[in-house]
């Protein structure tokens, strides 16, 4: 217990120190992106029944915790790999579930304060309504578990940072990009409708957005089967990783 | 005193290279044991492995009894290990790091111990200084006290001097020594022979991931030549050639290799009968390296297999 609390602590103390720039730009980002679309776009455009800005806006929170969450545990595991430090955690009898939990639980953190700087801030811009919090924080909790799990995965598996930016170009910020952040998926063409339905950020964001408006794009219940499914996919496929010492023990 | 580390026939493969070949080694509790060997022979390999951090293809490791593999977490808080490669957190102060590495270990409020072991290593001063503001010999030190923060039983210590200036090895030996007499069982690697000498009381020596030699410092020492009797002499009589035939000439000195002092008497008697005049006479004694160089070079090939109990 105590050598999962220390690790925790550690990870946590990792991104705090930098604070300004593992917590502090990513909200700033997030803000530009929300003053940008939202004046491009006419004040009149609504989205279910949301105008645009408000319904930007947890589109964004979700997007920057998703994007944080993967970024803490994976640039964390290439950094200590890299350094050579990770023999310090892999010298002490840290067992890999509570190897898995402090990096992943130290991921939500960050997404979670991240999230939360971007809710802060971009709720002066727009009327927000929290009709069903409980969804909020259950979307919030698995889409930061999900991605700080699927970050380890990543970090374990790149050998460099440009493998890892590989990751992070090609996949993650794809898949948060078109999963609905800035549209209803129902104004895409059938097939991208269809598409949009195989990529698990969508769920994330669609669920999530429920709890502030009560209306989404897919049942909520449908979207939280998906998001808990993929959870245990991936926290599965990371445990097993770690159990096999892939690439951390030779 | 029981067995505090079993190697049993330890086999590891990276590829076409075979880093170890079936090594076996017991190293008894409270021994002061030195792995010495060429570059790339296998030593760090096997200390990975020990530690947990290379998994051998073939092979048993335990630590006081407990497997590497199966009991992973008892036998690691059995080891403190402090590795070659100067690694260091650059994100915390020193005393930071030993406090999280403590935390590791499952050890709160340990700062009583940490501040002895700053001390001792002479880093009080530096305890609240960023990792990445301390020279290279000081984050070695870092490196032998997060080694040490769970006060374990059994330490390794892989090149814990390269780096480190004389005032501090002797510092840092002083310690080291401290917690063996204490009960710590202590296993070192270093390419200086003297210290190596000085320090442990048995030696194995690797070469390309096989024992090639292991024995008591004493019994290895006593393998080679005990002495050499080194004589300068005035050019006015040449050394006869009975007694060069006995001789190696080094910078213009004749070296006599001695099994024995009784050897020594003849040689000068027969030197005085020939009419030679001693200009310079010393006694000299072999050293590791000497050894080390015989043993790597296949002379003694089977040292101490034959008269030590615990080889293979
Ligand atoms: N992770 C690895 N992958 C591939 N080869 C490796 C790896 N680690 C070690 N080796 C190889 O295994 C051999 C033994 O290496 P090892 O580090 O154990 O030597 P050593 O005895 O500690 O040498 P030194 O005195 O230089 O520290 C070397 O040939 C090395 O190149
Ligand atoms: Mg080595």
């Amino acid at each position: 217990m105590i050598e999962f609390r220390t690790l925790l602590y550690k990870e946590v103390l990792r991104f705090w120190k930098v604070g300004f720039q593992t917590v502090a730009a990513p909200v700033l980002s997030a803000l530009l992106y929300l003053l940008i679309f939202s004046h491009v776009l006419d004040a009149q455009v609504k989205v279910n029944g949301v105008p645009y800005a408000a319904f930007l806006i947890p589109g964004l929170v979700m997007m920057s915790l998703v994007q944080n969450a993967f970024a803490n545990s994976s640039s964390s595991l290439i950094q200590s790999k890299i350094t050579g430090s990770v023999v310090f955690v892999l010298l002490p009898p840290i067992s890999y579930v509570e190897f898995f939990l402090a990096y992943v639980v130290a991921a939500m953190l960050r997404g979670l304060m991240v999230g939360l700087g971007v809710l802060v801030v971009t709720g002066f811009f727009a009327p927000l309504t929290f009709i069903a919090p409980q969804w909020i924080l259950i979307f919030a909790l698995l889409g930061g578990g999900i991605l700080g799990a699927f970050g380890m995965i990543a970090g374990i598996w790149a050998d460099k940072f440009d493998q890892l930016a590989g990751f992070q170009n090609f996949l993650i910020m794809p898949l948060t990009m078109l999963s609905g952040v800035f549209y209803s998926i129902h104004s895409l063409p059938a097939f991208w409708q269809q598409v949009s339905h195989l990529n698990p950020v969508f769920y994330m964001i669609d669920g999530f957005r429920f709890g502030f408006f009560g209306v989404s794009d897919v049942a909520p219940e449908i979207s939280l089967m998906v998001v808990a499914m993929s959870f245990f996919v991936v926290s599965a496929a990371t445990l097993a990783l770690l159990r096999s010492g892939y690439k951390l023990r030779y | 005193m029981g067995v505090a580390v079993s190697i049993e026939q330890v086999e590891k493969r990276f590829g076409r290279l075979q880093a170890l070949d079936g090594v076996s080694l017991q190293i008894a509790e409270g021994e002061f044991f030195g792995l010495l060997g060429p570059n790339g022979a296998g030593k760090t390999t096997l200390i990975s492995c020990l530690a947990g951090l290379v998994r051998p293809d073939a092979g048993k490791i335990r630590v006081l009894g407990r497997d590497v593999v199966a009991d992973y977490r008892a036998a690691r808080r059995l080891l403190g290990v402090v590795p070659q490669e100067l690694v260091f957190d650059p994100f915390f102060s020193v005393r930071e790091t030993l406090r999280i590495q403590s935390g590791y270990f499952g050890i709160r409020n340990n700062d009583d111990w940490i501040d002895e072991i700053l001390a001792n290593l002479d880093l009080t001063s530096k305890a609240e200084t960023n990792m990445r503001r301390l020279s290279g010999g000081m984050k070695r030190r870092v490196l032998v006290a997060q080694a040490l923060v769970h006060k374990p039983p059994v330490i390794v210590l892989d090149e814990p001097t390269a780096g480190v200036d004389v005032e501090l090895r002797q510092g840092l030996w002083h310690f080291v020594q401290r917690l063996n007499r204490e009960g710590h069982t202590v296993i070192l690697t270093t390419h200086y022979l003297e210290e190596a000498e000085a320090l442990c009381g048995r030696i194995a020596m690797l070469k390309q991931g096989q024992v090639v030699a292991l024995d008591t410092m004493s019994n290895l020492l006593a393998q080679f030549p005990g002495h050499t009797l080194s004589v300068a002499l005035t050019a006015d009589v040449a050394l006869p050639e009975v007694l060069r035939a006995q001789a190696t000439e080094v910078d213009g000195r004749w070296q006599f290799r001695l099994a024995g002092f009784e050897e020594i008497e003849p040689l000068l008697r027969a030197m005085r009968e020939a009419g030679c005049v001693i200009d310079d006479m010393r006694l000299a004694q072999a050293d590791l390296e000497d050894v080390f160089v015989g043993v790597m070079q296949g002379k003694g090939q089977r040292a101490g297999n034959e008269n030590s109990g615990v080889a293979q």
